[in-house]
This record gives structure tokens, sequence and C-alpha cells, in this order.
């Protein structure tokens, strides 16, 4: 690991007047001393937000505050976030394990990076860590790697569940800055890879996430279901977030969907809820919604299972929450 | 280098360290407490799980500078002097090992579990505080790895423990 000097910031305000060039915020530590460790992390200042007062879980009026530094299992531990975001809690749940959900933070899990096998090894090309040095995954191995938004540049995948459960319900995203502070709605913090897949998201030099809002809960049933290689500790394959609320009727009234595991980013299957609002609860019109997001899905050879699995994954999932 | 403090089993400890230091390297190699192992150092065998402050953590994933007066408890001091903790009791009761290297990361993340409150991804209602059945044992411990593949043993051993009440390290 490159040396680098290390600090503990005692307010937001610190920590961002420590940033210089070179510089990287430590929370939890779960997958950035990883990537140190790996090299393909080479910071020369370390910034350790992980203590800063940004660690509770508050309501404000119907919406619900969410400090950065919260730990994930404390996040889907809070009675408000089980009761009345169960599938918050359900997608903290699903990722990772008892000891990393312990040590990793709400902001350190937005911020992880992919896990794309040639990203995190540094005697490979690879265009996010190293910009201009190619992509062997689309040659290679892209198994686990990304059927919509991807560039010729980058098929990675975002691998946090939190941000698909986040994206469905629409979250915000609180960010201070040396640009001052601003809002960013979810999945609005994050970006497809285009032509610059070094970035993930949109934040700038030393911008620091301190919060995440949920607005009032929708209308509905939720559920956060996750297909991976094995039961647990693994990263998804493919994954969803839904929200449906069913009238007296049988009609759609409202629908929340996103999908993890299939791009750079959490995808909020923006077509599938239109084709399923007004819509008459069947399978059919859960296949119908199902293809009008997927339509758009260009897999590659070794991912072409993912687009399947994700239409059965979105017709199972409706089905399940409509009975 | 940079100075921290850290109570380690009980007693308290002032060390200089490089920031590089993961607390797992510091507990072997600076302290001599080699019952936390290096499996994979990365964070996916559990077999380095240690308290912090009471909750399980992976020791190679932390940076030693970042736990400044912070509380850690290894396998060594899960024990009373002579007398075994439950868990290492029951360990040896039900044959929850074989070779023995993940044990003292079993151990501690099983300790750390029990103390933990709330649901799991495999507890149907999220609200109720959900009884540990073996199902909940086997999701919760999901990020401690056995090669030898004593898991049947380990589930038996934490639900004899957990059959108790909870038990704090």
């Amino acid at each position: 690991m490159r040396p680098f000097e290390y600090a503990l910031a005692t307010s937001p305000a610190d920590a961002v007047s420590r940033y210089q060039p070179g510089t990287m915020y430590l929370g939890g530590g779960t997958n950035l001393v990883d990537l140190m460790r790996l090299g393909v992390a080479e910071p020369q200042y370390l910034v350790d937000v992980s203590r800063l007062p940004l660690d509770t879980v508050e309501p404000v009026g119907d919406r619900l505050r969410i400090g950065a530094a919260v730990r994930n299992s404390d996040l889907a531990a809070h009675p408000l976030v089980r009761g009345r975001y169960p599938m918050l809690a359900r997608s903290v749940l699903a990722g990772a394990s008892g000891q990393i959900r312990n040590q990793a933070t709400v902001a350190g899990n937005l911020l992880q990076r992919t896990r794309c096998p040639y990203f995190q090894d540094v005697s490979k090309a690879c265009n996010k860590r190293e910009p201009g040095t190619g992509c062997p995954a689309i040659e290679g191995d892209h198994s686990n790697l990304a059927v919509v938004g991807y560039s010729d540049e980058c098929v990675a995948t975002h691998p946090s569940d939190m941000a698909v459960a986040l994206t469905a319900l629409d979250a915000e995203v609180h960010v201070t800055g040396p640009r001052g502070d601003r809002v960013l709605q979810m999945p609005g913090l994050y970006r497809l890879p285009g032509g610059e897949p070094q970035f993930d998201t949109v934040l700038g030099p030393g911008d620091l996430i301190t919060a995440v809002e949920l607005p009032e809960p929708p209308p509905g049933v939720s559920a956060y279901r996750k297909v991976r290689e094995r039961a647990s500790f693994a990263f998804a394959l493919v994954s969803i977030a839904a929200v449906l609320d069913v009238g007296g009727d049988g009609v759609i009234r409202d629908c929340r969907m996103a999908l993890g595991g299939l791009a750079h980013m959490p995808w909020r299957a923006e077509s599938a809820e239109e084709e399923l609002i007004g819509a008459p609860v069947s399978d059919e019109a859960f296949a119908r919604a199902a293809e009008a997001e997927l339509y758009r899905a260009r897999p590659l050879p070794r991912n072409a299972y993912k687009v399947p699995l994700a239409r059965r994954l979105i017709v199972h999932t409706l089905r399940e929450l409509a009975t | 280098m940079a100075e921290i403090t850290l109570q380690v089993n009980g007693e308290q400890r002032t060390l200089s360290v490089d920031p590089r230091t993961s607390l797992l390297d510091l507990l072997r190699e600076r302290l001599g407490l080699t019952g936390s192992k290096k499996g994979c150092d990365h964070g996916q065998c559990g077999a380095c799980t240690v308290l912090i402050d009471g909750r399980r953590a992976n020791s190679c994933l932390a940076l030693a500078v970042a736990q400044d007066g912070r509380d850690i408890t290894t396998v060594e001091g899960l024990a009373d002097g002579e007398r075994l903790h439950p868990l290492q009791v029951a360990f040896i009761e039900h044959d929850a090992f074989q070779c023995g290297y993940c044990t003292p990361g079993q151990l501690c993340s099983a300790a750390g579990m029990l103390g933990e409150a709330g649901p799991s991804y495999v507890t149907e209602d999220l609200l109720a505080d959900p009884e540990l059945t073996a199902e909940e044992i086997r999701e919760r411990m999901s990020g401690n790895l056995c090669r030898c593949g004593a898991y049947a043993n380990i589930v038996s051993a934490i639900s004899a423990i957990s059959a108790v009440g909870a038990v704090k390290p």
C-alpha cells in the first residue's frame, strides 16, 4: 500500500477544508481499504469522515433523514426504516455480511466502486481505473457486467443493493463541498460511463455526502428481491426494488421500480412504470412492463442470461406484490 | 507515524503506527495476538473477525489508525481467565471445527451476532425480533467461511447457545 497522510475530520466543513488533490474521504473502509491494498486506489491524503456527527436517523416531518456516517447495520435495524421503508431495510440486509454492514457507512455504500474483475486487477487494462487503456471485459469476463447503458469504454455495473432501493424511493442525496451545498435526486448521484468511465458519479473534487433524505413512503406494498450465485454474501446478478399500489378495482394506481446488476448505475425502470400505471393487474401486463424496459438491453455473449433473468424477476416480484 | 490508544481485551495499549497498518496486522505483529487469522485479507472470509466496541468487524479492512480510542476484543479476550466463553464450550461440545483456522473468527462473529438487534435478509416479519432458527444463523454467519465445511456443527453449537439467551462477550 502506498504511504498516505491520515487526518480525522471534526466536522463536514473541516473535512472539505482539508481537501486537496490526492485526497480521499474514508468511511468504514470496507471497500476503500481493500482497493488501497490492491493498488487500485492510491490516495496521498486520507481524511477520515467516519466519526463525523452525521450518524443519526431522524424524522423530518413526513420525511426521514439518514446521516451519511450511519452504519449499514444501524440503518437496517432502525425502527422507522423497518416500519416505513421495509424495502430499504431489506436491500441493506441483502448486501455484504454482518461484519461489513457493521463497518460500512451509508455514504460509503453509495460510493463503493464496481467489482468488475479488471477494475480490481492492476495488471490488467481498465478505462475506469486508467482512462485510455481499454476495456478487456468486453471481449473477456463480463459475466456479471452491464446489459444496458454501457459504452464501448466500460461495461461495469454498480454493486450497491441499497442504492437500488433508494432509487425506487426517490431519495435525495445531500452533498456539501468546495462549491457549496446541493441536493441530487436518485439515481442522479450516478452517471452512465460514456467516454469517461473513470467517473462513477457526478460529484466533483472535495464533494462530501452528508445525508440521504427519503420523501414520505410511496403508497402500496414493496419488495426487494436479489438473485445471486449463492444464498448470501454475494453481489447481485440482477436485483429489483419495487412498490406497487393496486386499487380495489384491480387497476394499478402507482408503481415504482428500480433494477440492480444491469448497469453502471441503479436503473430506474420508468418505461415499465408507465406501462403499469392505469393497467389492470395481470401477468400479461407485468410481462409487457418487463419488455418495455428490457427491449433496450444489449447483452454481451456471456451475460445474455441477465435479460430473461431480469424479465422473470420483474414478473415474479410484481405478481407477488399484487397478491 | 501516528500515535493511537486502544483497549485490547481490557488492557490499554498506546502504540505508534504507520497509517497503512491494518488492525489485524497490529494485533498479530505488534501485540502478538495471533488468534485472529489472516485468511483472504480482503474482507471475504471472516477469519480476522474481532469485536470493535462490541460489534463484530473484519479487522483486515480496518485501518488501525482509524480505531483510536476504541475497545477491541479478540478471540484471546473471550474467555474469562481459564473459564472458556460459553460459545467456546459449545464449539468443543458440538465438534464445530476441523482444522480450526476459521474458528477464532467464527467465535468472535457469533459472539457479536448474538448481541445484534433486528431482522436479517431471511426474516419474514421485519418488525418482530426473530427467533434464531438454523436458517437465521446461517444467514447471519455468512461472512465467515469454513473451508473444512464444519458449517453443520457450527450452526448447532451457536443454536445451543442462542437457546439459552443472548450471550454478551
